[in-house]
């Protein structure tokens, strides 16, 4: 979070007489000395201490619990489990033994599952943008409908997938098998290979609206002279499309695409509702790896440790990311 | 990080609180609240608010009776395990909760819960009213009960009379190799002999318990360390899985059931037979009419229910704990015993369908019911508890995996083998990290 610097304006000496010093002289009177120095930190400290409570001294904690032997033994009180030292993280990148190769497994189908469900959700949602700019009919209304997957609850979203995707009564072979025929028999979609399956279309179906709801966004700041001029030199739809709408829209895909792997990888919702506590191996998401490693299998310590192995992948990704785009945008202003 | 912060949430609740599950060191809770009780239930009717329905006003007789106030909670299953390891870390908890009976080992081992000694046993009428075994799923082997038993369940075989006399099939199988010979005359034109819940983690451990015992495999042994890879706890889960896999009595679509959708499909005569706890009133609301259905005990490899091979049932049921910090402790007691009374034990039980844990209220006409009689001889005869080990949590989650997988095998319709159901009771043996 970047702090604005107080404006140079208040720093100067308050001049009666003039405007600002009639506006400074209806706010309560501030000692100098902090309102200088000090204000904007004073003005900070209430979201500081809020988000140390429920966030950063937890995480702490989560850190501190991966170095000890946390189980239920220790729960009430936790302080007293014993260190564990790496033992936790070493079991969990012991890639020969079955925790830490259950872990590199759900680690893959996790890498698998995000690039696919983020992949799809960006081309649907600039796909779909792209397409709402031309102006015509029932436009304002299929805009609402291709947002209304994301201001759904999730849970009751994805439990009426669930029902869809049962093998005997759902939705989905209804038509696949008997009305299309597609399929010689009804498909299992909830346990099984074809469960990664479903779970990337339920995910897709749930995310691309946001990525249409902000590429929507990113487009308007696009002029429509540029359009116009590439037209009368007879560029085509295509050649609009690449040469000027995805470049113009590069810093808004950059944050996007972050934020569309940021929540994908870290779905817990989606494979939960849809697969319960024990997911197909072929869904096997690492939140809900992590979840039942603490709080199914009541090992705390080793779930910990997990989830900070977890961190800071993300924040590798992140890092680079950010490296990345910061580089190609410095070249592109050189 | 929502993971981080998922599993850090918990122990954020004691930093604010500045409190780590504070009791004193004997355990033994104060009576600074003496007036005042919190009682977490469990959802045992169709939905919560039935279950503040029937529970309120038994409350209020208690308040009636000794002045203590006691503020209910009604918590769903789904949040109940959760819930409790919350409240053990933080100590900010109820004062008397229900726990799943197949909890009390490992949640005993957190030393949240306040041992049932000889001395808080007389407190609420003595150990020898209730059945042994349910006192026996209260807690690890050799240690003081870690709750005391409130409703009793057991398994039966519930079959459909209509579709058994189609069949030919004169009265319903007392053995294992009969199940399967009814279960092929069964299952035909589109309607199948057995139901099964395969995506249901805890019935799957229900069922493999049983036939473990029946193939002399305990999945723990005596140092409670697990041994699920044993010839008879591979036999047990590959003779479940095969009804499906080798048998064909069950449809390949059981394997994702996990809703009590076998239920369903046995009242809408899809199905002729269901293993299952107390299944009476489940049957009522999906329409069927008690004299469309009859009900045995759950087949053995030969002769009669009884113990060992002949174990027929897991020990099914709820037990009450209370909290060890709590601030009324006498109050708790006296709830416990009010809330295991012979009166309140027949007026409970008879509403939810289950067995009295208790004896003398077991003997009330109400239980004698054809399907209630033969939970009751099951718990009597042939129900034994699930191993009262520490680990007992994961194991559920393990194991109960594995089966559901082998079941995601068989509706594949690949193969079902020794060697496969080994290598899934391997994998589960070695996650078990203590």
């Amino acid at each position: 979070m970047t702090t604005v610097a107080p404006g140079r304006t208040d720093r100067a000496d308050s001049g009666a007489g003039s405007g600002k010093g009639d506006a400074r002289r209806r706010l309560p009177r501030i000692p100098d000395r902090i309102r200088h120095g000090g204000l904007p930190y004073l003005l900070l400290l209430p979201a500081v201490v809020l988000e140390l409570l429920v966030h950063l001294i937890p995480m702490v904690m989560g850190i501190v619990m991966s170095f000890r032997r946390l189980t239920q033994f220790y729960i009430r009180n936790w302080g007293e489990a014993p260190w564990a030292a790496l033992d936790n993280y070493k079991v969990a990148v012991d890639f020969d033994a079955p925790i830490g190769q259950a872990l590199l497994h759900s680690f893959y189908v996790t890498c698998l599952f995000t690039v696919f469900a983020v992949g799809l959700s960006w081309l649907f949602g600039v796909g779909a943008a792209i397409m709402m700019q031309e102006n015509f009919r029932g436009r304002g209304f299929l805009r609402a409908v291709f947002l209304t997957p994301y201001a759904l609850p999730v849970y009751a979203a994805v439990i009426t997938w669930a029902f869809m995707f049962q093998r005997d009564n759902g939705l989905i072979n209804h038509v696949l098998h008997d009305q299309l025929g597609l399929t010689d028999q009804p498909s299992f979609w909830l346990i099984g290979d074809n469960s990664f399956i479903a779970l990337v279309v339920v995910a897709v179906w749930k995310s691309w609206p946001f990525a249409f709801l902000i590429v929507m966004a990113g487009l308007q700041n696009i002029p429509r002279e540029l359009y116009e001029a590439a037209a009368i030199d007879g560029a085509g739809v295509w050649q609009q499309i690449r040469k000027i709408t995805l470049p113009s829209l590069r810093p808004v895909n950059q944050v996007l695409v972050l934020v569309l792997f940021l929540w994908t990888f870290n779905d817990f919702n989606t494979p939960y509702v849809l697969f319960g506590r024990a997911a197909p191996e072929a869904a096997d998401l690492i939140s809900v790896h992590i979840y039942q490693s603490s709080f199914v299998a009541w090992n705390f310590g080793s779930g910990s440790a997990m989830s900070v192995l977890l961190l800071l992948f993300l924040l590798l990704v992140t890092a680079v990311h950010l490296l990345l785009t910061s580089r190609g945008r410095r070249g592109a202003d050189a | 990080m929502r993971t981080i912060r998922a599993a850090a949430a918990v122990t954020a609740l004691a930093a604010v609180t500045g409190c780590g599950g504070g009791t004193s060191a004997d355990g033994g809770g104060s009576n600074e609240s003496p007036k005042t009780l919190t009682y977490w239930a469990s959802n045992q009717g169709p939905d919560i608010e039935a279950d503040k329905k029937i529970l309120t006003p038994e409350l209020k007789k208690f308040e009636q009776q000794t002045g203590i106030k006691v503020k209910l909670e009604v918590v769903p299953w789904s949040d109940l395990l959760n819930r409790i390891l919350a409240a053990t870390t933080s100590g900010q908890g109820p004062d008397v909760l229900n726990i799943g009976n197949t909890w009390s080992a490992s949640l005993q081992a957190t030393g949240a819960l306040l041992p049932w000694d000889r001395k808080n046993f007389d407190a609420i009428g003595g150990r020898d009213r209730f059945v042994g075994s349910a006192v026996a799923s209260a807690g690890a082997e050799g240690k003081d009960p870690a709750a005391v038993p409130l409703y009793s369940l057991a398994y039966a075989l519930y079959y459909n009379k209509k579709m058994f006399a189609e069949a030919g099939i004169s009265q319903p199988p007392a053995t294992w190799d009969q199940l399967v010979a009814d279960g092929k005359k069964l299952s035909k034109n589109g309607k199948w002999a057995l139901g099964a819940e395969g995506g249901n983690l805890a019935n799957n451990i229900h069922q493999v318990f049983v036939l473990g015992k029946q193939h002399g495999a305990d999945f723990f042994d005596s140092s409670a360390k697990p041994t699920f890879t044993s010839d008879g706890a591979v036999a047990a889960v590959k003779q479940y899985v095969d009804f499906m896999a080798k048998d064909k009595i069950i449809a390949p679509g059981n394997a994702e059931y996990a809703q009590n959708q076998s239920l369903q499909d046995f009242a809408r005569g899809r199905t002729a037979m269901v293993l299952w706890q107390a299944a009476a009133s489940t049957f009522a609301a999906q329409g069927m009419k008690p004299a469309d259905w009859g009900v045995a005990p759950v087949p053995v490899p030969a002769g009669a229910p009884g113990t060992g091979r002949n174990t027929n049932s897991m020990v099914a049921g709820i037990n009450m704990a209370v909290f060890k910090n709590t601030k009324n402790i006498d109050g708790a007691k006296k709830f416990v015993k009010f809330m295991t009374s012979d009166a309140e034990q027949k007026l409970l039980n008879k509403t939810y369908g289950s067995i009295p844990p208790v004896k003398a209220a077991q003997q009330d006409p109400a239980f004698s019911a054809p399907d209630l009689k033969v939970l009751r001889d099951t718990l009597t005869a042939g129900a034994a508890p699930l191993p009262q080990v520490p680990t007992e949590s994961q194991f559920e989650t393990a194991v109960g995996t594995a089966v559901k997988q082998l079941w995601a095998d068989a509706a594949a319709g690949l193969p079902v083998t020794t060697e496969s159901v080994r290598a899934r009771l391997a994998k589960a043996q070695q996650q078990m990290q203590q």
